[in-house]
């Protein structure tokens, strides 16, 4: 009798696992399907979906890196991903170490002060930054997301880190001390070259917020060349009414499968941010 | 002997409040003035007349707010909003913790199946809505292909998915539900890893059943865990634009129009900054309950 | 008919690797209080936990109440089980926590509070009902556990470590309340732990193990005076049993039984004995060193006496062990043998 629940049981969890992941993991499914059909294939109502029915080809690709402003925009991403991080580092770094550290129960504070920051949503902001950005003549410039991204990233990367800054123990930098360091040198000599895979977390994480952001850039940039990923695709890959649905797809695939694959690498730490010390 | 007690300790103790705010200060500086400085010419905008291409502005009082109460598009959006953020919590809430028991167990693959789930998740939103705009495609429609294949619907007589104002409603919350699945999923897993295996070892020993653990220990128990992962939740989706505008773009009729879409549409579209303005200032009252609360948790989670 | 039985009980975590668990046959007697005893790793929560029901056994069968139960689960099997953490569920009060098997074992509402009220007195636990486990103290963690196990009258109690977690001094205590408690409700009890004085102290019966295998069975006096083989004899007591390999055979003596030579009386076997370290541990003292010569020469020797004070560091002295303390093993299975004549020369 038990044995029989057992068997069940394996059941379910199996049904139960193969359901949600084809739901969840569908779209994406979809993606490479599309990205690899003919058109006649793709807009043949008669044509099974989910199989080929015509020979795979490259020709979504090859439209997408030749015809269109794809590569221009993962270029794009990327130096504003790196200026971003930069940007994050040295603002988040020193804040966190301080906050965690130097300044006793205030710093505490202070550091759920800045973590409900990050709760305030880009879709409040975004009309009256588009007015400072008008404001400081970065229309339609990368520079402009330079500018305001920090302002979401950096709240998270600080509440990231104080958790991180706390791990380390204490008697590290009273001994990094005794032996003749500065309080700031025990910072900069002892707990950042011991705190690399925190600021790996920090770098991955604002990296992947930046491609994933799409009110601002929808609303600061305007021209075709100066798009981000997130914003290029959906937008400028459909011309008129009509929407390249084999370059699309390939396009939404390559630009989410890294970013999908870095965060998934570091998911456990982003989970220790977001549980707000509720998981011990 | 005293002194040098002393000294040790001022060191040791490793406090040092001025280094300390010189370290801080650049960080807050700056999201003062793009987190705050924003927020309060926000509320400034909502009171006056400023408009897109117009340096002039002027008072207006409560002009704005009174025209958008009396705007029948302004009270499908919020009625949209709440409608997409509570629909679609319930959905995740169910759905995650669901998928949370089924991912504890360790079993072969588990690591790629985690990857395939998070994908809604950890993807740019605005791709994975573009794919689902595919999917709910008006002609294209795999769903609409294989309900006709099973002979729910005739050739070309599928419903349009994203074109009446029901569906595209229903549309959207999917898309919000897919979206936000996989990230409650895995605060539960980390709230259920944390829970000591002896404690469900007890009460199988007790006498307890699957439910009876899962609903009476388990689940009570994860209840701070639990309040992260909703509050989250609430806050990403009632905030969010992307889905609506990538799918819908608010549209049939503003039908799935929500408070963010608004804004953008009247504000940044329309050209109307303080109409805009004065959309995006609804979001705020619910923005202060779910902060109070997550200080709540933050607080207890301290206490113990 | 045995309480719990177990028949050549076997758990294998990884195929191909030693069990830990290894062909284990017991038998509890009625309202007995068995000890399982081993050094970490032994296999003795292994064990607790197959008869439990949380742990599958690789092979062999679990009779309670004389009643196969292998496919049982651990809700059917009438057992309470009180684990090393008290595992408490620390959202209920002390009283949810109590009536907890009872909701769940579906006994009817309105027993529950005469129920939990009996656990709870019997325990001493009646004031604190309204409190949740964490505004708790470590024993009254541990009676709250143990009330929530009584609760429901079980066959039987399996207890795993449950003093660990205490401080020395309250380890005490605890232990005599725990004495007394099961001379009160006269359940059988299995009890796991390392610890050979607890062991010692309360069990009717000990179960020695070493890597998953039994290697004795029986009273605290026989497994002390009479143990089966060479672990049993150098597990239990501190300082060890010595032990010589003399030709074909092993011999060995308790540090108590090596005394100086005019505390002895009748047959005993003699050595020259240097002193090397003495301490002192108030109520006794442990003398160690070497015999000057024989077969023994050079390995190290304990002896434990009331006085110390007439030795001297680095002296060298008569002591001797009566004939009738010997115990004998035989040197390749390293079991116990019948008494034989050997040489010390
Ligand atoms: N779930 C498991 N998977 C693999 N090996 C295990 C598992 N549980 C226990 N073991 C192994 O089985 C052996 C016996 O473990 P067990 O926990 O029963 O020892 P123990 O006698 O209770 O030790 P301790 O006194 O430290 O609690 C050990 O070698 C242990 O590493
Ligand atoms: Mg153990």
């Amino acid at each position: 009798m038990r044995l029989s629940r057992r068997i069940w049981g394996k059941v379910v969890h199996v049904l139960v696992i193969t359901v949600f992941t084809v739901l969840l993991a569908f779209p994406f499914y979809w993606m490479v399907i599309t990205s690899f059909k003919q058109n006649v294939d793709l807009y043949t109502m008669e044509n099974n979906p989910f199989v080929f029915n015509a020979k795979p080809t490259l020709d979504h690709l090859k439209f997408l890196f030749t015809e269109t402003r794809f590569v221009r925009w993962l270029a794009n991403t990327t130096f504003v991903g790196i200026v971003v991080v930069a940007i994050t580092l040295v603002l988040a770094v020193p804040a966190a170490y301080s906050l965690a550290r130097l300044s006793g129960r205030w710093g505490e504070r202070l550091g759920i002060a800045i973590f409900l920051t990050y709760l305030v949503p880009q879709t409040l902001l975004f009309i009256p930054l588009s007015r400072v950005v008008a404001y400081l003549g970065l229309q339609d410039s990368l520079w402009a997301l330079i500018l305001v991204y920090p302002s979401f990233t950096v709240p998270f990367s600080i509440w990231l880190l104080m958790g991180f800054f706390k791990s380390i123990p204490k008697e590290l930098e009273d001994a990094a001390m005794v032996d003749g360091l500065t309080r700031f040198g025990a910072f900069a000599k002892m707990v950042i070259p011991i705190s690399t895979s925190g600021i790996l977390t920090v770098v991955i994480f604002t990296f992947t917020l930046v491609t994933q952001e799409f009110v601002y850039a929808l609303t600061f940039i305007s021209s075709e060349s100066n798009q981000m990923i997130g914003t290029g695709i959906p937008i400028f890959l459909v011309r008129g009414d009509v929407y390249y649905w084999g370059a699309l797809m390939a396009a939404c695939l390559i630009a989410s499968l890294p970013i999908a694959f870095l965060y998934n690498l570091f998911l456990d730490r982003f989970i220790a941010g977001f549980t707000v010390g509720a998981v011990k | 002997m005293a002194i040098g007690r002393a000294k040790i300790k001022s060191v040791g103790a490793a406090q040092s409040p001025l280094l300390g705010a010189a370290m801080f200060t650049p960080a807050v500086l700056y999201i003062l003035l793009l987190v705050a400085g924003p927020f309060f010419l926000a509320i400034f905008y909502a009171f006056s007349d400023a408009r897109i291409g117009n340096t002039e502005m002027h008072y207006v009082g409560l002009e704005n707010f009174r025209s958008i109460l009396k705007s029948p598009s302004f009270r499908i959006a919020i009625r949209n909003s709440f409608i997409f953020t509570i629909c679609s919590q319930i959905v995740v809430i169910v759905g995650a913790n669901i998928l949370a028991i089924a991912l504890e167990k360790t079993f072969r693959g588990r690591g790629f199946i985690r990857f395939l789930i998070l994908l809604p998740w950890v993807a740019p939103i605005a791709l994975g809505a573009i794919g689902w705009k595919w999917i709910l495609d008006s002609i294209y429609s795999v769903i609409s292909w294989v309900l006709v294949a099973l002979h729910f619907y005739k050739p070309f007589n599928a419903p349009m998915w994203l074109g009446e104002p029901h569906l595209a409603i229903a549309s959207v919350l999917l898309v919000h539900s897919w979206r936000l699945m996989p990230f409650s999923t895995v605060i539960l897993l980390a709230g259920r890893t944390a829970i000591p295996k002896d404690i469900p070892e007890a009460a199988a020993v007790d006498g307890a059943g699957f439910w009876r653990t899962q609903f009476q220990i388990i689940i009570p128990m994860m209840r701070p865990i639990l309040s992260v992962a909703v509050l989250f939740g609430l806050i990403f989706t009632f905030t969010d634009m992307t889905v609506v505008y990538i799918l819908t773009a608010g549209g049939p009729f503003d039908s799935t129009q929500t408070l963010p879409s608004l804004a953008f549409a009247m504000g940044i579209q329309g050209s109307d900054l303080a109409a805009g303005a004065a959309i995006s200032l609804f979001l705020v009252p619910l923005l202060i309950i779910i902060a109070y609360f997550m200080l709540r948790v933050a607080h207890r989670a301290e206490v113990n | 008919m045995a309480v719990v039985e177990t028949r050549s009980l076997t758990k294998v975590f990884k195929e191909g690797e030693l069990g830990a668990v290894n062909s284990v046959n017991l038998e509890t007697r009625e309202g007995e209080f068995l000890v399982f005893l081993g050094p970490s790793g032994s296999g003795k929560t292994t064990l607790l936990r197959m008869i439990a029901g949380l742990e599958t056994p690789t092979s062999g069968e679990i009779l309670i109440g004389g009643r196969v139960v292998n496919e049982l689960s651990p809700r059917d099997r009438r057992i309470a089980m009180v684990f090393q953490s008290y595992a408490l569920y620390p959202h209920l009060s002390v009283y949810k926590n109590i009536a907890f098997p009872l909701k769940a074992q579906k006994v009817k509402k309105d027993l529950h509070k005469q129920k939990v009220e009996w656990a709870a007195s019997l325990l001493g636990i009646g004031a604190l009902l309204d409190r949740k486990p964490r505004e708790l103290s470590g024993g009254e963690r541990q009676r709250v556990a143990l009330a929530r196990a009584i609760v429901r009258e079980p066959a039987v109690f399996l207890l795993d470590e449950p003093l660990s977690n205490l401080d020395a001094k309250l380890r005490a205590s605890a232990r005599e309340e725990l004495e007394r408690f099961h001379r009160r409700v006269g359940t059988t009890t299995i009890y796991v732990t390392h610890d050979q004085v607890e062991a010692m102290a309360m069990g009717d019966r000990v179960l020695v193990l070493n890597k998953g295998v039994v290697h004795q069975l029986g009273t605290p006096t026989e497994v002390y005076d009479n143990p089966a083989d060479t672990f049993v004899a150098t597990f239990l007591g501190s300082p060890p049993m010595n032990l010589a390999e003399l030709s074909d055979v092993i011999v060995g003596f308790r540090p108590e039984h090596f005394r100086p030579v005019s505390s002895v009386n009748g047959e005993a076997v003699a050595f020259r004995f240097k002193v090397e370290n003495i301490e002192y541990l108030g109520s006794e003292w442990i003398v160690s060193g070497t015999p000057a010569s024989g077969k023994l020469g050079g390995q190290k020797v304990f002896s434990r006496l009331n006085s110390a004070q007439d030795l001297s560091l680095g002296g060298t002295y008569d002591f001797a062990v009566p004939q009738r303390e010997l115990k004998f093993f035989d040197r390749s299975t390293e079991k116990r043998v019948e008494p034989k004549v050997v040489s010390w020369q």
